[in-house]
C-alpha cells in the first residue's frame, strides 16, 4: 500500500529528506566535503553551476553543488532557485573584455596575433590517463608552472580590433540610446528574439544541449562552417554607477571565458562579404559551453536571415528547449501521479480494443 | 482545518514572491479575467519547486493568499498525495494560512487535474496546474503559429483534428484536456483535467485561475462564464462513466479511479475526490467494500 | 514630470504593504470578475488630495516601476502625483497610448476613449486599465450589464458620468479582444467592467 495509500504523505516526504540527506553524506567515516574544498578543487563544476545559475557567487555555488551530491543541474536550480529572491540593486556597466587580465588566449584563425598564443590552464594537451597518484592519500605533488609563457601586454588586443583595418569581420557595434537589455528572468520569451534575449538564454542554457546542438551544426544540420577566432580565460573588472556618486566605481571581478567564432558570410545587395560572428560567454572556465554557445548564435542568426532549416537555426526550438532547469523539471514531472489521466486512457483503449474486436468478428463472419 | 503555525522569523517574504512579483501576478490575473480563455503572458519566476510541478499555481496562489484564507491542495482530485501535500506544507509555512481538505470550508483550492466534485460557491477560488496552456500545441508545436491562431480565431486546425478523430474511431477519441471554447471566442486548454470535469467550468460561481508557470502564462475564467467543450451536431461532447460504482461510498456519478488489488485481474474502483468520498462514508454511504484499508486512510494525518 | 520630490509633504501609504495590497487586491479581482458588484476599501490608508480612497489603494496595489501611469491634467503636478511617485516609483507618461494605467479624476474633460491603448491581436492585455474617479457608484442613470462574471444581469448606475460614456464603453465592448478595462472608484469603494461586459442602456 506504500505508494497508493499515500496517506501519510507527509511523513514519507519526511523520511525521503532524511534518507537523502543521509545517501548524500555516504559513509560517516570519511571525512566531510568542505565546501571551501569544492570551490577551490571542483573549480568546475562550481563554474558551471554559476553560469548555467545566473548568479556568480563561488561559495554559493561550492554550497549547492555539495548540497545536490554533486548533481550539476539539480545544484543549478538550487542556485536559480536563490537567485530569484535576491533584491536587484541595479545593472552594471558592461564589462569589457578587451581589458581582460588574460590567463589564457588562443586563436585558431592565426598563428600568432598581437598579444600572442597564451596556452594557459587546458586539458587540451593532456593525455587522457588515469592518473593513478591522485587517488592515493594525502597531498598531490604540485609543481609550479613553468615560466614558459611571456608576460603579455596589457590589454590584449581583440580579435575585432585584429581585423578592424580591413573590414573583414563584421564590426562591434554599440547602438546609443539602445533600450535596457531584454531580461528573460523577468519576462516571458518573445518571439522573434531579440540578440540579447538569445544570448541570455543560451549563456543560461544547457552545456550538453548546446554541445549538442553545435556538433549537429558542425556535422551539416545547418553548418555555418565556423573557425574560433578567438578565446580568452580571465578576469574583468565590473564597474557600477551608484546613484549617489554619479561616477564609476569597481565593485569587484569575475573570471570569464569568452569566444569568438567566425563564419563567412557571402555578403547582400547592399553588404560586402566579410567575416560573421558567433558569440559566447560564460561566468568561470567553461570552454566547451562558450564555443558551443558561440556557434549556436551564429547558427541562429541565419535564422533572422530566414534561412532556419536545421534544428540549430530554429529559434523557437533552440530557445525554448535550452533551459535544463525547465526541461529537467518537466520531464521528471512526470514521476508525478497521473492517474486520474491514466484512467481515461485506459477507458479509451478498452473501448477501442471492443470497437477493434467486433470490427474484425465481423469481417470474419463476412469472410466465411 | 488545521491551525496555522507561528514562525517568528522569515527568511523570505510573506507568501515566498518578493511584492513586485506579486504586482506582475496580480496585473495579469486582471487582464485574464477580463479576457476570458486569452492566455497572458507573465514573468514567470523560478520557483523552489520544479518546473511541472505546479510552479503556476503556486504563484498565483502567492500572489493572492492572505493569512485569513483556508488552502486546500489537491492532485489527482486527492489531498493526500505526496506533491499535493508537500505544496500545503510550503503555503502552511511560508503564508502562515490554515490548511484544510474540505472543499466547501476553503476559499483557495489549488488542483491539479480535477475539479473537486462538490459544487463550488461564490467567493472560493479555483487555481489549476496547468503544464502546457496551449490548447493547439500537439497540431502546431511553435507559439508564433499558435498565438496568430488565437489573434485571428483560426481554429479550423482543432476541428480537423476532431473529425479526423471522429472518422477513425467513429467518436471524439480525447480523454484528458478536452478542448474548450470560451464565450465562442478563445479557444482554451482546461488543463489535463479529465473530460468529465468539463461540464463544471462553465457558469460556475468560483473564479477558476490557470497558471503555468514554465510556460509563463496566466489564464482565467470568471464566474458565470459560457465554456463549450467542442464538438459536432451529430457527435456530441460526451464525458467518462463507468459501469461500477464506487467500492468505498458507492457514489454513482463521481470521477473513480482503478486500483488494483491483485495480479489476477481484480481490480476495485474508488472516488478520485478523496474528500468527497469521506464526506458520503461520515453521512453514512457505503460500498461494497466500504470496510476495505482504503477507507481507513483517511483517518490517518495527511 | 521629473521634479523633485518633496519628501516632507508625502503622505504615508500601507502601514503593511504586503497585508495591505493582498487585502486591496482581492477586492479588486472579485471586482473584475464579477462585474458591477460594488467592493469596500475602507480599511486602506487615507489618500492624498484629489484621490479617493479606493483609488488610492489600488494606485498603492498595481503601479510600479513596470507601469507607465497617465494621469488626468487635474492631477499633475499636485500632492497626488508626488505620493504616486514616491510609494509606487511608477514612470508617468504624456501618451494615453502608452499607459498600462490612466488615473482620471475628471472624467469629463479626459481624452476619448480610443485615444488609451486597445491591446494589439496577438497580445490584446497590452492595454491600458482605466482608473477612473467618480462622485458616486450609485445614484445614476443605471445601465444593464450581461457576460462573464454576472450570472444573470446586473444593474449599473454610475453617477457623474459624461453624456455619450457608455456608448463610448459599448464599441469597447463591440471591439472583444480589443479593449479597455475599467475600474471605477467612489470614495472607498469599487467597482470593475472589463472589456467583456456587454452594456445595455435603458431604453435602448
Amino acid at each position: 500500500m506504500a505508494y497508493v495509500a499515500v496517506k501519510g504523505g507527509e511523513r514519507a516526504i519526511t523520511n525521503a529528506h532524511r534518507w537523502l540527506a543521509e545517501d548524500r553524506r555516504g559513509d560517516v567515516a570519511i571525512p566531510e566535503i568542505e565546501t571551501d574544498q569544492i570551490r577551490e578543487q571542483l573549480s568546475l563544476s562550481v563554474d558551471r553551476v554559476m553560469s548555467e545559475g545566473s548568479c556568480y557567487d563561488r561559495d554559493l555555488a561550492a554550497l549547492a553543488v555539495k548540497q545536490a551530491g554533486g548533481d550539476l543541474p539539480e545544484a543549478i536550480f538550487l542556485m536559480r532557485a536563490y537567485r530569484t529572491t535576491l533584491p536587484r540593486f541595479g545593472a552594471s556597466l558592461p564589462v569589457e573584455t578587451g581589458q581582460m587580465a588574460v590567463r589564457r588566449r588562443i586563436s585558431a584563425a592565426f598563428k600568432d596575433i598581437p598579444g600572442g598564443q597564451l596556452l594557459g590552464p587546458t586539458f587540451d594537451y593532456t593525455h587522457r590517463l588515469l592518473d593513478f597518484t591522485l587517488a592515493a592519500n594525502g597531498e598531490t605533488p604540485v609543481e609550479g608552472a613553468l615560466e614558459a609563457e611571456e608576460a603579455q601586454a596589457y590589454p590584449m588586443a581583440t580579435i575585432a580590433s585584429v581585423f578592424a583595418h580591413e573590414d573583414l569581420l563584421e564590426p562591434d557595434v554599440r547602438t546609443e540610446d539602445a533600450p535596457a537589455p531584454f531580461d528573460l528572468t523577468r519576462e516571458p520569451m518573445a518571439f522573434p528574439a531579440g540578440r540579447d534575449q538569445r544570448l541570455q538564454a543560451l549563456a543560461r542554457g544547457d552545456e550538453g544541449f548546446l554541445l549538442s546542438l553545435a556538433y549537429s551544426s558542425q556535422r551539416g544540420w545547418g553548418s555555418t562552417h565556423p573557425l574560433c577566432a578567438e578565446i580568452r580565460l580571465g578576469e574583468v573588472a565590473v564597474e557600477f554607477i551608484p546613484d549617489e556618486l554619479g561616477f564609476a566605481i569597481e565593485i569587484g571581478d569575475l573570471t570569464l571565458t569568452e569566444c569568438q567564432m567566425i563564419s563567412t558570410y557571402g555578403g547582400g545587395i547592399d553588404t560586402a562579404p566579410q567575416f560573421a560572428r558567433g558569440y559566447g560567454l560564460t561566468f568561470g572556465h567553461c570552454e566547451r559551453k562558450a564555443m558551443s554557445m558561440a556557434i549556436v548564435d551564429r547558427a541562429l542568426r541565419d535564422a533572422a536571415a530566414g534561412e532556419a532549416s536545421a534544428p540549430c537555426q530554429d529559434e523557437e526550438f533552440v530557445l525554448y528547449h535550452s533551459d535544463n532547469v525547465e526541461a529537467s523539471g518537466f520531464v521528471q514531472h512526470l514521476k508525478l501521479p497521473h492517474y486520474v489521466d491514466f484512467q481515461a486512457d485506459l477507458q479509451l483503449i478498452r473501448r477501442q480494443r471492443r470497437d477493434y474486436a467486433e470490427r474484425a468478428a465481423a469481417m470474419k463472419e463476412a469472410a466465411e | 482545518m488545521t491551525a496555522r503555525p507561528n514562525e517568528p522569523e522569515r527568511y523570505y517574504n510573506y507568501a515566498y514572491l518578493d511584492e513586485q512579483t506579486k504586482r506582475m501576478i496580480r496585473r495579469a490575473i486582471l487582464k485574464a479575467l477580463a479576457i476570458p480563455g486569452y492566455q497572458a503572458p507573465f514573468g514567470s519566476r523560478e520557483m523552489p519547486v520544479p518546473y511541472g510541478w505546479g510552479t503556476g499555481g503556486i504563484q498565483l496562489t502567492a500572489a493572492i493568499i492572505g493569512p485569513d484564507d483556508v488552502y486546500k491542495c489537491i492532485d489527482q482530485g486527492a489531498d493526500d498525495t505526496t506533491n499535493a501535500v508537500s505544496i500545503r506544507r510550503f503555503f502552511a509555512q511560508v503564508a502562515d494560512v490554515a490548511t484544510t481538505e474540505d472543499t466547501g470550508e476553503a476559499t483557495i483550492i489549488q488542483t491539479r487535474h480535477r475539479i473537486p466534485e462538490k459544487g463550488l460557491t461564490e467567493g472560493q477560488v479555483l487555481i489549476f496546474q496547468v503544464p502546457q496552456p496551449e490548447p493547439l500545441r500537439g497540431l502546431e508545436a511553435r507559439e508564433t503559429e499558435t498565438r496568430a491562431m488565437h489573434a485571428y480565431e483560426e481554429y479550423g486546425l482543432q476541428y480537423v483534428s476532431l473529425y479526423e478523430s471522429v472518422s477513425t474511431h467513429g467518436y471524439i477519441a480525447s480523454t484528458v484536456g478536452y478542448p474548450t471554447m470560451i464565450e465562442e471566442r478563445y479557444l482554451m486548454s482546461p488543463s489535463p483535467i479529465p473530460k468529465f470535469d468539463n461540464p463544471k467550468m462553465g457558469d460556475n460561481p468560483a473564479i477558476l485561475l490557470f497558471g503555468a508557470g514554465r510556460e509563463k502564462r496566466i489564464y482565467a475564467v470568471p464566474p458565470y462564464t459560457n465554456v463549450r467543450s467542442l464538438d459536432f451536431e451529430d457527435h456530441p461532447f460526451e464525458t467518462q462513466t463507468w459501469e461500477e460504482d464506487c467500492a468505498l461510498c458507492g457514489a454513482t456519478e463521481s470521477y473513480l479511479d482503478e486500483v488494483v488489488l491483485d495480479d489476477s485481474g481484480d481490480r476495485m474502483f474508488v472516488c478520485s475526490d478523496s474528500n468527497f468520498c469521506a464526506d458520503r462514508r461520515a453521512a453514512g454511504h457505503a460500498g461494497p467494500m466500504a470496510g476495505h484499508q482504503l477507507a481507513a486512510l483517511d483517518k490517518e494525518p495527511a | 514630470m521629473s521634479a523633485v520630490l518633496d519628501l516632507a509633504a508625502i503622505a504615508p501609504a500601507f502601514p503593511d504593504p504586503t497585508r495591505g495590497s493582498q487585502a486591496v487586491f482581492r477586492k479588486v479581482m472579485e471586482a473584475m470578475a464579477r462585474p458591477g458588484v460594488i467592493h469596500d476599501l475602507g480599511f486602506a490608508p487615507d489618500a492624498p488630495q484629489g484621490l479617493d480612497r479606493a483609488a488610492g489603494a489600488i494606485a498603492l496595489t498595481l503601479f510600479d516601476f513596470e507601469t507607465q501611469v497617465w494621469l488626468d491634467p487635474a492631477l499633475r503636478g499636485g500632492t497626488a502625483e508626488g505620493w504616486i511617485r514616491f510609494h509606487c516609483g511608477a514612470p508617468l507618461t504624456a501618451d494615453p497610448m502608452a499607459a498600462a494605467f490612466a488615473l482620471i479624476t475628471e472624467l469629463g474633460s479626459a481624452p476619448e476613449l480610443t485615444a488609451f491603448n486597445m491591446g494589439d491581436a496577438k497580445y490584446p492585455d497590452r492595454s491600458t486599465t482605466l482608473v477612473i474617479q467618480l462622485p458616486a457608484l450609485e445614484g445614476g442613470a443605471p445601465v444593464v450589464l450581461t457576460g462573464p462574471g454576472i450570472k444573470t444581469e446586473m444593474a449599473l448606475a454610475l453617477a457623474g458620468l459624461p453624456d455619450g460614456f457608455w456608448a463610448q464603453v459599448q464599441a469597447n465592448h463591440e471591439q472583444f479582444q480589443f479593449g479597455l478595462d475599467f475600474i471605477f472608484v467612489a470614495g472607498d469603494r469599487v467597482t470593475a467592467l472589463p472589456r467583456s461586459t456587454r452594456v445595455t442602456i435603458k431604453g435602448d
